[in-house]
Formats: C-alpha cells, structure tokens, sequence
C-alpha cells in the first residue's frame, strides 16, 4: 500500500497549488492584503521549519529561536541605513551573524538538558531584545524603517510584490528540501539518536556534542535567513520582533503541524497565522478560541495536524 | 579472524593485571588477574554482589581502575574512554538494555556501524540508503535472527529480541572481543535456549569474556570459568575443575548461594 493518493500528499498537494496560484488570483481580484498575508506565512514557515530542526529531530526546545529573526532583520536594516543596499553582502552576513550568534548561544545552553535548556534559550534572546532596545541610532524602541528592500541589480526586484512572493516561495521550498536532506543523511541519523539516547550515542561513540552544536548553528542561520526576507517583507524592523511570545509562536507553529516531519511545521504556519488572522476579524478575544485548538490538537493529535492525516490512511 | 595459529603460545587478547577498584570501604575488585586467549569464551560466574558488573565497566572504560592495569593486543587500554576500546575492537553488550526506542531495529544496528564508520559530518546522502551502512547492519541481525525484525520499531520488541538486538549492535562494529553483561537476564527457558545457540555459533569466530548467572548456559558455552567472589577471583580453569573445585563449591554452598541480596 504505497500508493501516492494519501490523505496527507492530497492536502499537501492541494495547499501547495493554492499557495502556488495565490498571486495569480490577487493580480485578478487586486486583493493585495492575501498575498501580504501569505508572503508572511512563507517566511515564518521558514523560521519553523528551521526550529524543527533542532526541536523535533534534535529535542532542543529552544524558546528563543526569534532572536534569529530579529538579528537577520537587524543586520539587513543596519546595512540599509548605512547606505549598503547589496543583496549579496545584506544577506550572507545577515546568515553569518545569526550561525554566530547561535554558535555562542548553544556553546552555553548545550550543556543544559530540559526545562534549563529552555530558559536559557530564552535568557539569551530577552538579552538581544534589550541590545535591540537600545540601539538608538536604529530607532531603539520605535523600530527602524526601511526605505530600501536588498537590491539584486536586474536580476530580482524584491520591490515587486508578486516577484518577492516567489522568491519566498522558492527560499522555502529550497529550505525545507535541504533539512530533509540533512534529517535523512548520517548528520542527520546523529542528532536524532542523541535525542533518542543521548547516553548510548556517547558510549557507542558519537561525542554528540558537536553534531547537536552544528545543527544548533544551521537552524540559528537559516532562521536569520527567514529574518532577512521578514525585514524586506515589512521595510520595518523593532525589537518587537523577537519579543518571547514570538518565540512561542514558532514552538506552537511546529508543534500544532506536527514535529515529526520536515513538512509539518509549514502546515502550522498555514493553519496557525490564517486561523489567527480570520478568528481575529471574528472577535477581538480571538485567542480565547485559538488557544482550545491548539490544546485539542496537542491533547488528540500527537504528531500535530500532518501526524493526523498521516495517521487517515491507517484508519 | 586471524589467530596466530602459528606462535607456540597465544599471546591472550585480554590481560588484567592487578586491577582493583574500592567503593568507600568495598573492595569491588581485588588486586584481579585474567587473562582471555584469542578465540576462547571466558565466562565470570559468582554470586550477587561479588563484582562482576564492576569488573566489566572497569573493562568497558565507563568506571577507572583505583590501580591495576588492562592490556587489549597489547595496547595498554587503561586510560582510555569507551568509545576509544571499542574502536580498538573491543566492544560491549549492556546488562540494562539501552537502546533507541524510536528507531527500527535496523536503525539502531546501522548507528553503531556508523559510529565506526569515521566522522558523520555528512549532511546530504540518505543514510538509510547506505549500502556502507545498510549492509553490514542487515548482516549483523540476521546473525542474532532478527533479520524478520528489521523494520520493526524497537519500543514494539520483545525483551528477549533487546537482548538480541543489543548483540547485534555490538557484533555491527566488527569487534575482535565482545564483553557480554548479563545476556540471558530476564530471558524465559525458551528464550534463553535459543541464546545459548546463538552465542555458541558466535564464538566460533569472537573471543567473549561472559558474565552470566545462569549456570546451565555458563557450563554449556564456556572454555574456561573464573570464580568471582568479593572482588577476588578464587578459582580459574576448565568447566570440569571449577565444577570440582571445592573452594567454590563452599563459596556457592556456603554464604554466596542466596541470590538477590
């Protein structure tokens, strides 16, 4: 029974058309605030993507994984404002900066298991969120707004709404490829042993310490990545950005799509940010519905909403 | 294999020299002696207590010695962490089964082929398509006969398919010695029937030191038997004169027989 036409690859197959046409249908309708809204979703599906990595094939649960948004926001906003507008030196620091930031973070927090793990994690991006704070020259608390979005010479004009769209689209795809890539391969075998056993790894003779660090690092860069696309997306950057709760966002993304997979963390952006913005208009106590949903599908549905349609075809 | 068939004397694969080890005022290892000869299997017996389990992590590197030295081909091996002996050829079955419940079976096999198999910094090829890795994973399953279980998620096993399984990830890193802790623990009569045959078709090609409890499998397999009591090894030789020995025979008679203590 390995046929293609699951539940699970139709809806995977029907979300992925939708996403793929949704410009075509805001060019005709003009309704420019959907393709707003799912430009966002794609880059935040890209910061989840990229903490599943670490939390649900490396069992770190990192609440701070916003700090990597924020720090590729800032890096591309402080570049703008200093006049450096190159898309080729923004983006490759902006990655650089956010793989080091991680790299010291999870030097120290790596040592940690459990909830001290967690709340170091955290310690770490409410440490950059007051940094952020505290940059007057780039706005401090007020934020920091972008004139001009990463140039590309001729190539790409990330000015044009429906060419940015794509290019988020493709960046994502790129990305959730390469972690599959990366989950299946021998690295991959390594991290998710050590969260398996982290004991028997060691005596088997893995020093898991330094694959788990590496993959801390390649998480911290591609959500520095996400970061960058959030601040072109906006032309704006706070330190708002990677308030905790943002953070937490992320976690609920991953977890209310599913931490099994590579796929599943995409699935709950979708869900998470359209439900969050349709029940929004509903009534402003939307998260007194939202926050039972997510409980439910925690409660009902361990492996997130693609675990559920996984799970239809051996009903 | 190789033996050196040709030499008058083997030089012993393993060789302990004085080993000792104190807890507080427990002497759990007495100045002990061993010496295990390529190919032979070299059974530990002695009652609860006596300080076998010690004896083996001292062996397997997770506990250091207080003095006392442990020599593998002629490599002194004393200082060196786990996972260095075990790349030496030295490898180590767990009495407390310790596996990776949410890989298959041939997974956890495939890990411990590739924690041999150098660094795994190798973030793009699928290592579940391996052959590298795949192949001799298949082939150590089969040798416990798991290879019906490969697919099989380990928390779905049976105890007894742990045991086996824990054996194949020690056979999966081509090993010279294996250290056997205890494999017929908590196995039913059938069960451990079938281990006895597995392990004796093992040691046609392995050198084993065994610790086990279970007499009937101890007599059966080994070539040669080391008493075990209070940290001091008491009696070492053939199955037919440690059977005689008396010094055993009051040992295990005597104050040692009450298990459990």
């Amino acid at each position: 029974m390995t046929a293609w036409l699951t539940p699970r690859n139709a809806a995977a197959a029907g979300v992925l058309a939708l996403i793929a046409l949704l410009p075509v249908y805001c060019a005709l309708t003009g309704n420019y605030f959907l393709m707003s809204l799912f430009t966002r979703i794609l880059i935040l599906a890209m910061a989840a993507v990229s903490l599943n990595l670490i939390m649900g094939f490396g069992g770190m649960v990192s609440f701070g994984h916003a700090a990597y948004l924020g720090i590729g926001g800032y890096v591309m906003g402080i570049l703008a404002k200093e006049g450096i507008g190159a898309g080729l030196i923004q983006w490759p620091l902006a990655l650089a900066v956010s793989g080091l930031f991680a790299l010291g973070v999870g030097a120290l927090s790596l040592r940690t298991r459990g909830v001290y793990f967690i709340m170091i994690t955290l310690a770490f991006t409410q440490m950059i969120y007051y940094v952020a704070i505290g940059l007057d020259r780039y706005g401090g608390d007020d934020g920091l707004t972008i004139y001009r979005r990463s140039s590309f010479g001729d190539t790409i004009d990330l000015s044009n709404r429906m060419q940015f769209y794509y290019l988020c689209l493709g960046l994502l795809l790129a990305v959730v490829y390469l972690v599959w890539r990366i989950v299946n391969s021998r690295f991959g075998m390594v991290i998710q042993g050590a969260r398996s056993n982290d004991r028997r790894m060691r005596a088997i003779g893995f020093p898991t310490f330094r694959y788990r660090l590496v993959c801390f690092v390649i998480s911290g860069a591609i959500c520095g990545l996400a970061g960058v696309l959030l601040a072109n997306h906006t032309a704006f950057i706070s330190p708002a950005i990677m308030h905790w709760t943002r953070s937490g966002d992320l976690i609920v993304m991953a977890v209310l799509g599913g931490m099994g997979s590579v796929i599943g963390p995409v699935i709950g952006a979708v869900a998470f940010l359209v439900l969050e913005e349709g029940l929004s208009r509903l009534t402003e106590y939307w998260p007194i519905i939202l926050g039972p949903m997510i409980l439910l599908v925690v409660l009902y549905a361990r492996g997130g909403i693609d675990g559920f349609l996984a799970g239809l075809r051996r009903g | 294999m190789v033996f050196s068939r040709g030499s008058a004397v083997a030089e012993p694969l393993l060789r302990v020299e004085g080993l000792t080890k104190r807890f507080g005022g427990v002497i759990a290892s007495d100045d002990i002696m061993l010496e295990v000869a390529p190919g032979e299997l070299h059974a530990i017996i002695g009652p609860n207590g006596a300080g076998k389990s010690t004896l083996i992590a001292q062996l397997g590197g997770e506990l250091a010695p207080d003095a006392g030295r442990v020599w593998f081909d002629r490599h002194d091996i004393t200082p060196l962490p786990p996972h260095a002996r075990s790349a030496l050829g030295l490898a180590r079955s767990f009495q407390i089964t310790s596996l990776f419940p949410d890989f298959t079976a041939l997974d956890n096999v495939a890990l411990a082929v590739q924690a041999h198999a150098g660094h795994s910094f190798r973030f793009w090829v699928d290592a579940r398509r391996d052959p590298e890795l795949r192949t001799p994973a298949r082939a150590a399953l089969a040798r416990v006969g798991l290879e019906g279980r490969a697919d099989t998620l380990v928390s779905r096993l049976s105890h007894g398919e742990h045991r086996q399984l824990e054996l194949a990830m020690a056979l999966a890193t081509r090993p010279r010695m294996l250290l056997l802790d205890e494999p017929m623990a908590g196995l039913g009569p059938e069960e451990s029937a079938r281990a006895v045959t597995m392990l004796r078709e093992l040691k046609q090609g392995l050198t084993i030191l065994l610790i086990e409890h279970d007499m009937d499998a101890v007599f059966a397999l080994a070539d040669r038997i080391s008493v075990l009591v209070y940290g001091r090894i008491i009696a070492s030789g053939a199955p037919a004169a440690i059977r005689a020995n008396r010094e055993v025979r009051i040992a295990y008679l005597g104050e040692g027989v009450t298990d459990g203590r």
